[in-house]
């Protein structure tokens, strides 16, 4: 069957649209169209929807939602997101960050991502039309997800508390060895107050390092501090392998590279 | 840029006008109006899209294979199985008179390797031959498969190729390449210190930009054009000939402008498919490797194991070298057998080591078949070799690159496959590199020359 | 099977086409529009070879679909040349050596001609930023680099 594009005004017609068989919704085409490319004849209806509020950036009393279609070189760019405009330009190259939703990035399986993770650590929650859902639980379930993601929700982090590093061989734009998202608090005597940190390329999809945010709580960020934590970095994981790098070698460095950033 | 004359200035004219020079490159002012013309820029109406099933395991019986869903899908013109081409075993060196003949255009019976070509779908387009190609169904009875070239060479491994019937090639000189020279025992016994290391390396993927493929008209009157990107045209058209058991006075080969090949194009995949398909449908086929196909599928630089045992002197002189290399050929030969010999050859080294004893094995594995790339059967020993000349070197508390003056080749030097020397500059390199680096060498060693005093 | 209609304006011409449902800008272009100066190098988002430059944006024509262009402005690396006079980018490519086997090189150009468009005078690692999704497999970035800081200089002296 030949592939076809479906275009909607409305999110409501296009998941309508959806329910058919062979049906894939198209964001910006990173993952949908790269797979038909290579032969994956699964993928038989494309299907988007052009509803411009899909692609609106709002904050509001320190909210903020994107609309799922926000490309990462909308996100890089806006002024008010400039906290998170480094864990947007880890994604791709320009033209990548051109095309690549917000959106599709909450589907696109390790080593890719990376603005997810950041999502993950953000808590942020995924908006669909049939509600909302924790970002957790979203990725979880997301291989049978069919409700077409209309935005992500987080609070904007306080400056200086969200931290973000993305691990690649080539620089400056190359595919995670791996990626880490922290959103870290600290009490007046700095010890740590709340942490989530969140994993990329540490299991087939973003994944939260419950154990290492729980070795932080009333700890100082110096060795002796953070050392439970990097030894509890990798409980729970299941790196991937790949072309980039064994799962072996994304455990080793996992600590290494949470530590610089816990530090640094 | 500069160049440096005072090197052999007595046995070269000094009359080189262009060499030193930047000249604009004739073929820039394509490149950079996207005017060049890649074999993929041609297009032609009614043109059919070949795509191949291939092999899902690394070794195994094919008990059957039925095309006949693949047939009726929509759009499907032609499906091509080894029966239908004409000299379906063959190997590329044949030539130049190195067979046997060991490997399948369309596999025949049994897959050697994950990713073998099995059975080939032209149709009106790329989706239609790519639905086609999920509806052939071959049955397959999987085998052992052996990934590990010490593993392949013990008795009782499972046997990669039937045409060779043992898991190496046998050259005329046995079942390896052998250079000796001196008697190495003596060599040995004779050394201040002995040193054995082993060195490995793992296949690497050319990765050119542009992959291989392959664009083919028929001229209506029973000749062939193939637009190409072969880094090998008339070696590519050749074996076409053969394997097609057509004229070469029927093949018209169109190439010369390649997107990146790094010795990754040379080994006669696409074309004499495309065109035997172009044949049988009277329509232009176009045949172009997928990314993954380019990663997964094109040879690959072999992997290679090189054992070097060395003796030598507290003053520096190697007096013993032997080295046994083994060169991964994958399930089939391609330029393989010709790598592993280059190696032989290579082995000593650019220095003159009296005592040399060399043996090089091209196994075949179930891995993908392995063949050129810049430098094959050289590289990797290099790199062993240099690795294995700094090791000496600290064993014998000298420095590296006096290490290497004391042993390098000079003129007239006989070398271990007993050529002798002739137009040695590894001294000068050595010397200017030195230079450039500020690396101190002593005096007498920047006072010698590749030319020996009588000789 | 069914055709559907694109429209586009390409280097300054108006183009109307059918394509195949699905089909890719890339493959329009070059298979239908005739030009071929975007390249295939991966289709999968990785090469840039097939970038080329919608509405003033740098996308990669593999990953987008023809049909989402109706009515888009595009420029290709064969439209920069006006009344056969080089680009300053063409040039500066030609000059420095810039390109190898070529097969980049439009893609090259493109990712450029976008970064020169907002940024005239940019640093060298905005260079190499703006040419991060363009891979060089014969290894001349260093030439790729200085040219487009060539051009940049040529554009800066020609401003003044």
């Amino acid at each position: 069957m030949a592939l076809a594009l479906q275009t909607f005004t409305t999110v409501k017609d296009a998941n309508a649209a959806l329910t058919a068989a062979g049906s894939r919704y198209l964001g910006g085409g990173t993952l949908v169209v790269r797979a038909a490319n290579e032969g994956d004849i699964s993928v038989a209806t494309l299907v988007r929807a052009t509803d411009p509020a899909l692609s609106t950036i709002a904050l509001s009393g320190g909210k903020v939602r994107i609309g799922a279609s926000a490309t990462m070189a909308e996100i890089a760019l806006h002024p008010e997101l400039g906290t998170l405009a480094k864990a947007a330009r880890a994604v791709g190259g320009p033209a990548i960050r051109n095309m690549a939703t917000v959106g599709g990035n909450l589907f696109a399986p390790s080593p890719y991502g990376d603005f997810a993770v950041a999502l993950l650590a953000l808590d942020a929650t995924v908006g669909t039309d049939d509600g909302d859902t924790p970002i957790e639980t979203f990725l979880a379930g997301r291989d049978n997800s069919r409700a077409i993601v209309t935005s992500v929700s987080f609070m904007l982090p306080r400056a200086g508390s969200f931290r973000f590093l993305k691990v690649s061989r080539v620089k400056p734009k190359g595919v995670s060895v791996l990626s880490i998202a922290i959103v870290l608090e600290q009490a007046g005597n700095g010890t740590v107050s709340s942490a989530r940190i969140a994993l990329g390329c540490m299991a087939d999809r973003p994944v939260r390092a419950r154990a290492a945010e729980n070795a932080l709580l009333g700890k100082t960020l110096d060795q002796d501090g953070i050392a439970a934590a990097l030894a509890a970095a990798t409980e729970g994981t299941a790196p991937i392998t790949d072309p980039i790098a064994s799962a072996w070698y994304r455990a080793e460095v996992l600590p290494v590279h949470l530590g610089r950033l816990l530090l640094g | 840029m500069e160049l440096r004359k005072s090197y052999f200035a007595d046995v070269r004219k000094d009359d080189l006008h262009e060499i030193g020079q930047a000249r604009p490159r004739s073929d820039s002012p394509g490149h950079v109006t996207g005017k060049t013309t890649f074999f993929a820029d041609r297009n032609f109406p009614g043109m059919l899209h070949l795509k191949m099933v291939r092999s899902p395991h690394h070794h195994a019986r094919i008990r059957s294979i039925d095309t006949s869903e693949a047939e009726k899908h929509p759009g499907v013109v032609k499906v091509l199985t080894a029966k239908d081409v004409p000299h379906n075993v063959y190997t590329i060196l044949i030539l130049i008179q190195i067979g046997p003949e060991d490997e399948t255009v369309l596999a025949d019976g049994k897959v050697r390797w994950k990713g073998e070509a099995v059975v080939a779908v032209l149709a009106e387009t790329e989706r239609a031959a790519q639905e086609a190609a999920a509806k052939v169904k071959v049955d397959y009875e999987v085998l052992p498969a052996v990934f590990d070239m010490e593993e392949a060479l013990k008795p009782g491994a499972p046997i990669v190729n039937e045409y060779h019937g043992q898991n190496y090639y046998l050259y005329d000189s046995g079942e390896c390449r052998k250079v000796r020279f001196g008697d190495v025992e003596a060599g040995f016994a004779e050394a201040d210190h002995v040193l054995e290391q082993s060195y490995q390396s793992s296949p690497i993927e050319h990765a050119p930009t542009e992959t291989t493929g392959c664009v083919v008209a028929p001229e209506g009157n029973d000749r062939f054009t193939c637009y190409t990107n072969t880094q090998a045209m008339f070696f590519t058209l050749d074996n076409t000939s053969i394997i097609l058991q057509m004229p070469g006075s029927k093949l018209h080969f169109v190439g010369g402008t390649v997107g990146g090949g790094f010795g990754g194009k040379v080994d006669v995949i696409v074309e004499p498919i495309a065109i035997l398909g172009a044949k049988l449908t009277g329509r232009p086929v176009c045949f172009i490797y997928s990314r993954e196909e380019e990663m997964q599928i094109s040879s690959p630089r072999a992997a290679e194991k090189v054992v070097i045992k060395d003796g030598v002197m507290k003053d520096g002189r190697i007096v013993a070298r032997k080295v046994t290399g083994y060169t991964d050929a994958g399930a089939y030969s391609r330029h393989s057998p010709y790598g592993a010999q280059k190696g032989a050859g290579h082995y000593p080294g650019p220095y003159t080591i009296p005592n040399v004893w060399i043996d090089t094995y091209c196994v075949y594995t179930n891995r993908t078949p392995s063949s050129a790339m810049r430098g094959f059967g050289v590289t990797i020993g290099d790199f062993a070799l240099e690795v294995q000349m700094d090791k000496l070197a600290r064993l014998i508390a000298m420095d590296p690159l006096e290490f290497r003056f004391i042993n390098a080749y000079r003129d007239g030097d006989m070398k271990a496959h007993r050529q002798p020397t002739e137009g040695a500059a590894l001294i000068e390199c050595m010397q200017e590199a030195a230079r450039a680096a500020n690396w101190p060498v002593a005096e007498k060693y920047m006072a010698m020359s590749s030319y020996k005093k009588g000789a | 099977m069914a055709k559907v209609p694109v429209q586009f304006t390409l280097n300054g011409s108006e183009k109307a086409e059918f394509v195949d449902g699905g089909t890719t800008l890339l493959n329009a272009l070059r298979d239908k529009i005739g030009d071929t100066s975007p390249k295939g190098g991966c289709h999968q988002g990785t090469c840039g070879a097939c970038s080329v430059i919608v509405d003033g944006e740098l996308r990669l024509s593999c990953l987008t679909l023809a049909e989402t262009c109706n009515g888009a402005t595009i420029t290709t690396t064969s439209g920069l040349a006006e009344g056969g006079v080089l680009h300053p980018l063409q040039r500066a490519f030609l000059d420095t050596f810039a390109s190898q086997c070529g097969f980049c090189t439009p893609g090259m150009i493109m990712a450029a001609k976008v970064l020169l468009d907002h940024t005239p005078n940019p640093s060298r690692d905005e260079v190499v930023e703006a040419l991060s999704g363009n891979i060089c497999r014969c290894t001349g970035y260093e030439p790729i680099i200085q040219a487009v800081l060539t051009a940049a200089r040529a554009n800066s002296q020609n401003a003044a």
